[in-house]
């Protein structure tokens, strides 16, 4: 299982370089795709390889591609989805700041498929040291030839303009991106019309993931049906996994879709196991807006068979025993965490990252922090416990965009799962509000 | 650090940076150049004064209040003064797993001041923020463009007695 797609030259020295890159065989799948391919011909390919987008949704990529509209005269772009903000998820900073190369190669052959001869990479303003990775790797490529104005003596012209956020997750989802790059708040749009047909500046626009994006060179180096023939089914190739947490090697990890998740966090490979004298209570695996499970259901399935890492198996179950591949934000948890003040603290990240055009998330992330507050400080009551859960179904699908639901599912599962926890800090408020204190009872630890 | 309404101007080079960056974007779209000429302005002035703003507004040929609007919606900005190096410490939830809080209130303590505050002799200024995507590598803070990562108490020492010099 260990395929690598995206990491096999991560250990290179100089890889960051063009000349490094190069000689590991870069930019061979913009030669080929500008010389010997039609832009529809590698859009095929990325069809067939069924790459799913690795953002969060999920959605196929080629399919996406597919539906760009493509009226004369109007410029089309491809916007890069650079924002990574989703806790637990730090893969694309990880890649890009290691090998810029993998994704200005993959936006170039992404442009050429689309037709888009001004595209962008929208990394969140954080990362400016990364940004100037970035803008140091596009004047090397152009330098080359490999960007710029007739590429390759092809006739076909393309830009690449990194831009910086300021700090604001909603700028992850793909209409607030596309807000925040015009120069406004970033505040998600409407839906219908979708970027496909009216993105940025109102032109047809594709968003994809910079994962997403990188894995175009080995597609069209290698063939769709060689990515397809990775992995498991609908969940084909490889996918990057940010671990964090109690683990004895928290990182970035390339896994071909379909390890077990027991494998993955406990090989000696990839997270190594829990941290010494330790045991796993609880696991987030896709960022932080997918619900968490306990110990019993993330290495197994509810009928005793193990859970894979595939978009499928982990939301095997539905959100009663399952949960969602998302991101890859694979976030640890040991006996020593307190769900209920993590549950707070993600609550608190969603109260302040919510742009407030919708009431359901504006207020209701508010009052699930300030409730969850109380419960954690020793000032709940049984009553507050069903209270979450209705704000929380109240918000979800009630919104222009998901962080609403992105911000009620980690509490509806938390209860769901740990409901004694929260119990516990209601009925012991002075034990529970010790430095440390974490409730002792009947867990499932694994 | 502040300057007067009057010399509210870019650096020669910030300046040439500027106009590169709003040449990138499309004929007619030069508002998209905003957030880059923003980042660009705190690091020549610190903070983002009601003056620079305007200058940013006049440069880009939009109205104050559309500059205004987008410097209060993005965390990044400073819109008071800050100290002489702002400590971005993230609080979410998987840099706490890695010992975050912990360290947290050590690094209050040892400044002597809470969030938003500013030390007295205005080196440090201290701001909480939320998931750096260096969760792997936690506890984490950013100051300026630098990540510092693996917080300890001891690297915190570190660190401050560096910047203290
Ligand atoms: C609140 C919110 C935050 C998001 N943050 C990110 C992000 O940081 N990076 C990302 O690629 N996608 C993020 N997404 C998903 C994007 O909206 C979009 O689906 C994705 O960029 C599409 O690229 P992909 O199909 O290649 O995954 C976010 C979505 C939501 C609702
Ligand atoms: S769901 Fe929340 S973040 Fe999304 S548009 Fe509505 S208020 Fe803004
Ligand atoms: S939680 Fe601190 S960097 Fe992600």
């Amino acid at each position: 299982m260990g395929k690598k797609i995206l990491l096999e030259h991560i250990n290179v020295p100089g890889i960051e370089t063009f000349d490094v890159y190069r000689k590991q065989g870069g930019y061979t799948a913009v030669e080929k795709a500008i010389k010997t391919m039609s832009p529809d011909g590698v859009v095929d390919e990325v069809k067939k390889a069924g790459i799913r987008g690795r953002g969060g949704a999920g959605f196929p990529m080629g399919m996406k591609w597919s539906f760009l509209a493509k009226p004369e005269g109007v410029p089309r772009y491809l916007v890069c989805n650079a924002d990574e903000s989703e806790p637990g998820t730090f893969k694309d900073h990880y890649l890009m700041k290691n090998i810029p190369h993998l994704l200005i190669e993959g936006m170039i052959i992404s442009s050429y498929a689309l037709g888009a001869n001004k595209s962008f990479i929208y990394v969140r303003g954080e990362l400016m040291y990364v940004i100037r990775i970035l803008e140091k790797a596009i004047a090397e490529a152009k330098a080359a030839g490999f960007l710029g104005k007739n590429i390759l003596g092809s006739g076909y012209d393309l830009e690449l303009v990194v831009h910086p956020g300021g700090g604001a997750y909603i700028c992850g989802e793909e209409t607030a991106l596309l807000e925040s790059l015009e120069g406004k708040r970033g505040n998600p749009r409407n839906k219908p019309p979708f970027p496909a047909v009216k993105g940025l500046y109102q032109c047809p626009t594709v968003v994809n993931n910079v994962e997403s994006i990188a894995t175009a060179a080995w597609i069209v180096n290698n063939g769709g049906d060689a990515y397809a023939a990775i992995g498991i089914g609908r969940s084909s190739g490889t996918k990057l996994i940010s671990a964090s947490g109690h683990i004895k090697k928290p990182g970035v990890y390339e896994i071909e879709l379909g390890v077990p998740v027991e494998e993955f966090l406990y090989s000696d490979e990839w997270c190594g196991g829990i941290r010494d004298g330790h045991h796993l209570k609880a696991l987030v695996a896709g960022g932080s807006s997918v619900p968490i499970l306990p110990a019993n259901l993330i290495t197994k399935l509810a009928n005793g068979e193990p859970r894979l890492m595939t978009y499928e198996s982990l939301s095997e179950g539905g959100f009663q025993t399952g949960t969602m591949l998302g991101s890859g934000g694979f976030i640890v948890f040991d006996e020593t965490a307190c769900i209920v003040r993590n549950t707070w603290n993600f609550s608190r990240f969603y109260h302040h990252e919510s742009c407030g055009q919708c009431s359901p998330c504006r207020e209701g992330t508010g009052w699930m922090e300030k409730v969850l507050h109380r419960i954690e400080y020793g000032h709940g009551s049984m009553h507050d416990i069903d209270l979450l859960v209705d704000v929380a179904k109240k918000i979800e699908g009630n919104t222009i965009c998901p962080l609403g639901d992105a911000a009620a599912w980690p509490v509806a599962s938390a209860i769901r799962h740990f409901r004694d926890e929260f119990e516990w800090h209601i009925t012991h408020p002075s034990e529970a509000t010790q430095p440390g204190a974490v409730f002792k009872g009947e867990m499932a630890l694994v | 650090m502040t300057e007067t309404s009057t010399t509210v101007e870019f650096t020669p080079e910030r300046l040439t940076i500027a106009q590169e960056m709003i040449a990138r974007y499309p004929q007619g779209r030069q508002k998209s150049a905003l957030l880059p000429l923003l980042h660009l302005a705190q690091e020549q002035w610190g903070w983002l004064s009601p003056e620079v703003m305007d200058y940013i507004g006049r440069m880009l040929d939009i109205q104050a209040i559309e500059v205004y609007e987008v410097a209060t919606f993005y965390t990044m900005f400073h819109l008071n003064p800050v100290g002489k190096h702002v400590i971005e410490y993230c609080r979410t939830g998987p840099c706490c797993l890695m010992g975050g809080e912990e360290v947290y209130d050590y690094l209050k303590q040892k400044l002597g001041v809470k969030a938003g505050e500013t030390t007295a002799d205005q080196k440090f200024t201290l701001k909480e923020v939320e998931c750096l995507a260096a969760c792997g590598m936690g506890p984490v803070f950013q100051i300026r463009e630098q990540y510092y990562m693996h917080l300890t108490k001891e690297r915190v020492d570190e660190i401050i007695e560096e910047l203290s010099r």
